[in-house]
């Protein structure tokens, strides 16, 4: 996705992501799934990641919860993007996006429909939203998930 | 005269420090969670650190002197602004900490597992979870009074639940979410009747309106002394002397104790000196007692009556915004809780901050949110003496465009 895309298609995305998110949902198979409750301590967000790993791949990534359109239209694609890749390609996402919210230099490709919050760091009290789907696939990824 | 004006020029806040982003000025209706300082209590605190810079209790010298002689002006000051008597009120480090001190102190010693504790679901997690920790020590249970459809407590809801095991009643006198006054006065009456005690959380009154424990005559009463102009880390307990005696301190050690010895043997002193181990925040004292100075000079009457004016102001103006939701217009506080229709209450928030208006947006407890709010976050805006209708207007400008709330995101 060219980053040259207008703030009114990035807004449409990001609004089109969190009133119909795709991956917002509990596994029914909750017990094949790790999962991680980001519970932000400064503000309201509340979500649960799971994600189902074989063998190395992630074969599906959702969440469920209540956050504001940041945190929920960031994690959805987060866990969209993920899904079908190794963990080291999921690492390679997440640190691509953290780089782009933290204004240092990313690789655009990775990033796909992320890089709709690429004005993030114009409201630094939305850093946190933005990255609290990241944060806690990392966490999951690195073995620190809610055992 | 009440002058908002010439209020404001007291503030450093909106002197020297009012832009705020993009060179826009701050409009602060966060003023619930805590209030700005006046030069006076700044300077009160200064005079602590530049010139009395040294610890109270029974120094040898005479700025140690003088530090004690504060301390105990600041308590009268505070002991004649709620209408107790000096020996009445205890220095804590804020509500919480008054809360914590009664419940483990108070609560924790006498309550037993048949006894009962009664609070609502519109407290502050301050009255709430030192409760629930004392019904995990104790086995006491904790019920909740009934609410109003609006989210009110009322006399007649909290006879339906009071019986002989009920101990405590803890209740704010202004709610926190919804912002409803309280009638501590008669809800005390309906607990002596049963024998309970009633702990007033006056976090969310104390700053707005005058106080008189013994008119309400409540047990206990806690306030902050950040929410009401003053520094942070300070606050008040008041308790009735003959409870306070039976009181456990919460924190023990210096100061606290005539003697002790080596075998377990400790004689605590009289309250409130029996509360207040440790070094005190005495800076936060010496700006608390010009806090207490401040309010008085503007008059609590006053300061409730300017506004309940900028409330109803505020209701009309945004009652006229179509997609607003107003969870609590006949709120008797500054304290408007609302929702832009479709919007996350953080969403709007953050929205606001890009207008460089300061609100905070909250989630709420269960029962709360289902019963009355029927949403899990809302918006609070919450005025203060010094908020002007310029704060409001610029408020209900950003509201009027509030479902637009991405903008602040891309501009």
């Amino acid at each position: 996705m060219p980053i040259s895309i207008s703030p009114q298609m990035m807004r449409e995305i990001i609004m089109d992501h969190y009133n119909n998110p795709i991956n917002k949902k509990v596994p029914s198979n909750i017990a094949d799934y790790k999962k991680i409750r980001m519970d932000s301590d400064s503000c309201i967000d509340d979500i649960t990641i799971y994600l189902k790993i074989e063998n190395d791949k992630i074969v599906d990534a959702c969440f469920d919860g209540i956050a504001c359109t940041i945190s929920t239209a960031s994690t959805d694609i987060l866990c969209e993007l993920i899904k079908g890749k190794t963990k080291e390609e999921a690492f390679y996402i997440t640190e691509q996006y953290k780089n782009m919210i933290y204004e240092k230099e990313f690789d655009e490709n990775a990033l796909d429909e992320l890089i709709v919050f690429i004005n993030t760091h114009k409201q630094a009290a939305r850093i946190k939203c933005a990255t609290l789907g990241s944060t806690g696939i990392d966490a999951i990824l690195n073995g620190n998930d809610d055992k | 005269m009440f002058d908002v004006n010439k209020i404001r020029k007291d503030f450093p806040m909106f002197n020297e420090y009012a832009f705020g982003k993009n060179g826009k000025k701050t409009v602060y209706l966060d003023n619930a969670a805590t209030t700005f300082k006046p030069y006076s209590v700044i300077e009160a605190c200064d005079k602590y650190y530049k010139e009395e810079s040294v610890n109270a209790h029974r120094g040898d010298y005479d700025l140690a002197y003088k530090v004690d002689t504060k301390v105990d002006e600041v308590r009268e000051k505070i002991a004649k602004f709620i209408n107790a008597k000096k020996i009445e009120v205890v220095f804590t480090s804020g509500c919480s900490m008054s809360m914590n001190l009664i419940a483990f102190g108070y609560g924790f010693k006498f309550l037993k597992s048949d006894d009962e504790i009664l609070l609502t679901e519109a407290e502050h997690a301050s009255n709430v979870l030192p409760w629930f920790k004392v019904s995990e020590l104790t086995g006491a249970k904790i019920r909740y009074i009934p609410l109003t459809k609006e989210g009110k407590l009322t006399p007649e809801n909290l006879k339906k639940v009071m019986n002989e095991h009920v101990k405590v009643v803890s209740v704010a006198q202004v709610t926190n979410v919804l912002g409803f006054k309280n009638d501590i006065k008669e809800l005390s009456k309906i607990a002596h009747e049963y024998g309970a005690l009633l702990v007033c959380d006056a976090a969310q009154s104390a700053p707005h309106m005058k106080i008189d424990v013994k008119d309400l005559d409540c047990d206990f009463l806690c306030a902050s002394a950040h929410k009401m102009c003053g520094p942070t880390g300070i606050g008040l307990l008041y308790g009735k002397y003959e409870l306070l005696k039976k009181v456990d301190p919460f924190m023990t050690g210096g100061g606290d104790n005539a003697r002790f010895d080596m075998c377990g043997n400790v004689a605590y002193l009289e309250p409130p000196a029996k509360f207040e181990a440790g070094t005190m925040n005495l800076a936060g004292i010496y700006g608390f007692g010009a806090a207490i100075d401040y309010l008085n000079s503007i008059g609590m009457d006053n300061i409730e009556r300017y506004e309940a004016e900028l409330h109803d102001y505020a209701i009309s103006k945004l009652k006229t915004i179509k997609d607003l939701i107003i969870y609590n217009e006949t709120a008797d506080s500054g304290i408007i809780t609302l929702n832009y229709k479709g919007v996350f209450a953080q969403d709007e928030a953050s929205y606001l901050n890009s207008k460089g208006i300061c609100v905070r947006s909250g989630e709420h407890c269960a029962k709360l949110l289902k019963d009355v709010l029927k949403t899990p976050a809302t918006v609070r805006v919450s005025l203060y003496f010094y908020n002007t209708k310029e704060d409001i207007d610029a408020l209900y400008e950003a509201l009027k465009n509030g479902g637009n709330f991405l903008d602040a995101y891309f501009n």
